[in-house]
């Protein structure tokens, strides 16, 4: 591990990160942990399964009806179509942004988020300030993330409190109609499959 | 219980700040310990209900000043010493006073086994014959209910009305499995609350809160 910042007893490592070694070497030592298994769980959320994964099934929705028919159906089984399967996305449903409807989801009670499809959390969506404030000023949040939604437009807040998981297919921006399936999933974002952000068209359409 | 994890609603926590190009982990401590949750996990001596409960019950003034995974950390140490796997001496001098006992060992996640358990997950819904107390349009109101112990209905929509939106079928009650008390497998459901039956007439317009409870969450409006 690299040394974090100088410490004030003069330690390389931070209360915070001794604790962890210390931790990991009891658990070694007991035979309880395999630290080569450890270090693949870190891989797996690094570099594998990520965003990109829910971009994908995003893309396909908007090219192929008949896939978003049964996205919106089944989010579990059309999501696992494309091999996005497992842990925090065992019971999958996926909630469509229109015009009228705008969704955005929230775990008030912990940080449940759907890892198969868009990893793990970033540090906003687990935060107390994001918790507490999306269900009870849905608008306010989402303006102070840059998304004004139109009055007329309902908000809807999921809040996850089961091992549902929730994934929103945002709208397809306007000026895409000539894309490809993979120039649309480079203009998805994970913001907008959590509902905080709207997909924007490519810059040469704006 | 009526902890501060409990935090929808709650005024007073601070802006929003979102960070362009987040690392998953900031530091590497931190991605250790969420391994080490994994890997613990995979030992089967306490299920999800209890791993967030073990989160939970941090001292509220620590848990709202503490990071992500310093909370995951403290939750660790505090599962692994209530079950047994470590002792409060090992903790606290960081050193083995035996090994683990074969059993416990037997069942630890090795690198080959890593990929199988991210892509199958757990196991949260259960194929049961239950009669569901609920369909989708039923008026319903979420209880008055303050247990001490684990609970996935959020203070915020306690005694509000609101509507079945859909039924998702059986799951584990975490309610229960968090106290060592068995599944108890029930009917969950997405149940609509309008944001001016939970927030009073100075609530935005046109919003509303979907919540995920379970039969024992809900009484007939």
């Amino acid at each position: 591990m690299p040394p974090s910042h100088d410490h004030e007893h003069g330690s390389r490592f931070s209360d915070v990160e001794l604790r962890v070694k210390a931790l990991e070497s009891l658990l070694v030592e007991k035979g309880l942990v395999d630290p080569e298994a450890l270090n693949q769980l870190i891989e797996a959320y690094e570099s594998k399964i990520g965003p990109r994964n829910g971009a994908k099934v995003v893309a396909r929705a908007w090219v192929d009806p008949a896939y978003k028919k049964r996205l919106l159906e089944n989010g579990t089984a059309a999501i696992a179509e494309l091999g996005f399967t497992g842990a925090q996305g065992e019971t999958m449903v996926v909630v469509e942004n229109t015009p009228r409807v705008h969704n955005v989801v929230v775990c008030t009670l912990c940080s449940c988020y759907p890892w198969p499809v868009l990893g793990l959390p970033p540090v906003w969506y687990k935060s107390s300030a994001y918790r507490s404030r999306v269900v009870i000023e849905p608008r306010g949040v989402l303006r102070e993330l840059g998304l004004e939604l139109p009055t007329d437009a309902e908000v809807r807040v999921w809040d996850s409190t089961s091992e549902v998981r929730y994934l929103v297919l945002p709208q397809r921006p306007p000026g895409t109609e000539s894309m490809t399936e993979e120039q649309l999933v480079a203009l998805v974002t994970r913001d907008a499959m959590i509902g905080v952000a709207q997909v924007l068209p490519p810059r040469s359409a704006r | 219980m009526n902890g501060v994890h409990d935090m929808g609603g709650m005024h007073g926590l601070g802006p929003i700040e979102r960070e362009e190009q987040e690392p998953v982990f900031r530091h590497p401590w931190e991605g250790r310990v969420y391994a080490l949750r994994q890997g613990c996990g995979a030992l089967a001596r306490w299920n999800i209900d209890m791993a967030r409960h073990a989160n939970e019950r941090m001292p509220a003034a620590e848990y709202l000043a503490a990071s992500y995974y310093e909370r995951w950390l403290w939750g660790l140490e505090t599962l692994l010493a209530e079950n047994g796997v470590v002792t409060s001496w090992e903790l606290t001098e960081g050193r083995a006073k035996g090994p683990a006992p074969d059993e416990l060992r037997q069942r630890v996640l090795r690198p080959e086994a890593v990929e199988r358990r991210l892509r199958t997950g757990g196991s949260y819904r259960v194929e049961a014959d239950i009669a569901p107390r609920f369909s989708a349009g039923d008026a319903v109101s979420a209880r008055n209910i303050h247990p001490t112990g684990h609970t996935r209905l959020p203070r915020y929509a306690r005694q509000h009305l609101g509507v079945v939106e859909r039924g998702h079928g059986v799951f584990i009650f975490p309610d229960a499995n968090a106290a060592g008390l068995g599944h108890q497998p029930q009917h969950l459901y997405s149940v609509r609350f309008e944001a001016q039956e939970l927030w009073g007439p100075n609530a935005e317009p046109k919003a509303a809160v979907y919540v995920d409870l379970w039969d024992s969450h809900l009484e007939t409006a």
